[in-house]
């Protein structure tokens, strides 16, 4: 059997399996009571990784597809780019139903006034587009120059999501921080690879 | 109201001298080191004499529901900075921290300073169990029965000079016990600190245990603070210096957040922490969030105390 079937029959499925392990394990765990003391912040946590961290694995793939020559790569970022929408819709859902109990003025004033609220809301609205967009019939519709270029907002996206993190720490920026690094050396190839693509073209 | 206190007359010198079963169970500790069977024996001393001279905690005493946070909670989720941010580090890491010997040093505009072993310190107060609501400045809350005794009874027995208007409270610094202090996330040791009067409230409690037993090491042993009216942050664990002050001093979270953490650090739903809501909180063990109350619930006790101050601008 050819590459391209395994990549369709066998790769995929399977790397869909592990992008929903998190949230599978998440639901063992709430179902056993394992989340500890205080499990809406759990699930919060959980899921708000999850969310930064498939937005960044969905950033890395190219870059991997580039430095390798590997052109298949780039077949996984739509569905990672899926599952990071899919884990910011739980992160969401949490903070509504579990953690607000849907109390519409208490959320409305989060987002007005608490910054990482904002940051996180604004994240949220723009990753909407990019994932209806995904689909291929409206990829085509669009056309690739404009589909591209709306999904630039990827970089927005992951630029405020960190930023979301860093305002929700009281003092430990680490891990944020380490998400922060990630993207600017994401960002700082593409830049390179850009330059470097131009430079060809002279 | 929330605080349920042990009559001292209620407790015959002829059943129990709480110190002496204190010293006891540390000196069991020494030798039981490492044998978790020993962990039902051990929390005897503390038990027995909170059924002896302890009212169990008594709903009808409050107007809120106030249950007891489980146990397993209170010593599994908390914040202890030395020994990692997260809430389960403490639990998870708190086993490197060697608490006998330990000893207090006192300082400062006082008539009795010196380094104290903590058997002697604490020695010549009686130990009573106080059931009070923790608010954490994360807008999450517990209920705890800690044991302890009142600070003032310490302070008095320091005899603090007519200069001392400040008490400083030093957290152990020592990275090989509390690991956390290898990254600078605050600055090393923890400081806290109290105006002389709210130290000398009859709510501040020096605290030695909870739930009958002795401190567990996450949860600040062998000496922590208990200020039921402010954030918790101010309640310092693991207490190795106390110090008597004319000026005020610098505390840890006021100097790593002065925006966000004041000197008074006063639980106050009106005045919210600048990235997030103070009115509410989550009491651990329940779904829908709670009001929190002005003080805690505890403005009969403190309110006094900040009569005329702009609590906005004092946070
Ligand atoms: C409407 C949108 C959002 C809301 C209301 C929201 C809300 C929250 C809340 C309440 C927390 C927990 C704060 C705490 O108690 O410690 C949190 C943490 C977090 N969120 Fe969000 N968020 C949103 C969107 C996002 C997005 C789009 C991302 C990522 C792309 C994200 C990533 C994170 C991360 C990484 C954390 C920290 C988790 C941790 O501490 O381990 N959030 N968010």
């Amino acid at each position: 059997m050819s590459f391209k079937w395994y990549l369709t029959w066998l790769f995929k499925p399977l790397l869909f399996v592990v992008c929903l392990l998190p949230a599978v394990l998440l639901g063992y765990d709430a179902y056993t009571d394992a989340l500890g003391a205080n499990p809406i912040e759990e699930i919060s946590h959980i899921t708000g990784d999850w969310s930064l961290r498939f937005l960044l694995i969905t950033l890395t793939v190219s870059p991997l597809a580039i430095l390798f020559h590997a052109r298949w790569l780039n077949r996984f970022r739509r569905m990672l780019g899926l599952f990071c929408f899919f884990y910011v819709c739980l992160h969401l859902a949490n903070y509504v139903v579990l953690d607000q109990y849907f109390d519409w003025p208490e959320i409305y004033k989060d987002i007005i006034k608490r910054p990482y609220i904002s940051v996180g809301f604004a994240a949220f609205v723009l990753l909407i587009p990019l994932a209806i967009t995904s689909v291929d019939k409206l990829v085509e519709l669009m056309g690739k120059p404009r589909w591209l270029k709306l999904h630039q907002l990827v970089f927005v996206c992951a630029v405020l999501g960190v930023l979301h993190y860093l305002w929700v720490v009281k003092a430990d920026i680490l891990e944020p921080g380490i998400y922060g690094f990630i993207l600017i050396v994401l960002m700082l190839f593409r830049v390179w690879h850009r330059r470097s693509q131009a430079n060809v073209k002279v | 109201m929330l605080i349920k206190i042990g009559k001292k007359s209620d407790l015959k010198e002829s059943e129990v001298t709480p110190q002496s079963l204190f010293d006891q169970r540390r000196q069991f500790i020494k030798k039981a080191a490492g044998y978790s069977v020993a962990a039902a024996t051990l929390s005897l001393p503390f038990s027995a004499m909170a059924a002896l001279n302890l009212n169990p905690f008594q709903k009808e005493n409050s107007s809120l529901s106030d249950e007891l946070t489980a146990r397993k909670h209170v010593v599994s989720y908390n914040n202890f900075y030395e020994f990692g941010t997260d809430k389960k580090d403490p639990a998870a890491h708190a086993g490197s921290l060697k608490t006998d010997p330990w000893s207090v040093t006192v300082a400062g505009e006082c008539a009795k300073p010196g380094v104290y072993a903590l058997e002697d310190l604490v020695k010549p107060h009686a130990f009573e169990e106080r059931i009070y609501r923790l608010r954490c400045v994360e807008a999450w809350s517990m209920v705890i029965p800690w044991i302890g005794f009142p600070l003032a009874d310490l302070i008095k027995q320091m005899q603090p000079t007519s200069k001392a208007r400040y008490v400083e409270f030093t957290t152990l610094h020592d990275p090989q016990q509390m690991p956390g202090q290898k990254r600078s996330v605050l600055d090393w040791p923890y400081i806290e600190a109290l105006r002389m009067d709210e130290a000398m409230n009859p709510l501040s409690l020096m605290a030695v245990g909870l739930y009958g037993e002795v401190l567990p090491n996450q949860n600040g042993a062998p000496l922590r603070l208990v200020l039921p009216w402010k954030y918790g942050f101010k309640s310092i664990k693991s207490i190795v210096k106390i110090r008597f002050s004319e000026t005020q001093p610098r505390t840890t979270w006021n100097l790593s957040g002065p925006g966000e953490y004041g000197f008074y650090a006063n639980v106050n739903p009106e005045v919210d922490h600048p990235r997030w809501s103070q009115s509410r909180e989550r009491r651990i063990g329940e779904f829908r969030k709670r009001k929190t109350q002005m003080f805690n619930g505890y403005a009969e006790e403190v309110a006094h105390m900040y009569r005329g101050m702009n609590l906005k601008r004092n946070f």
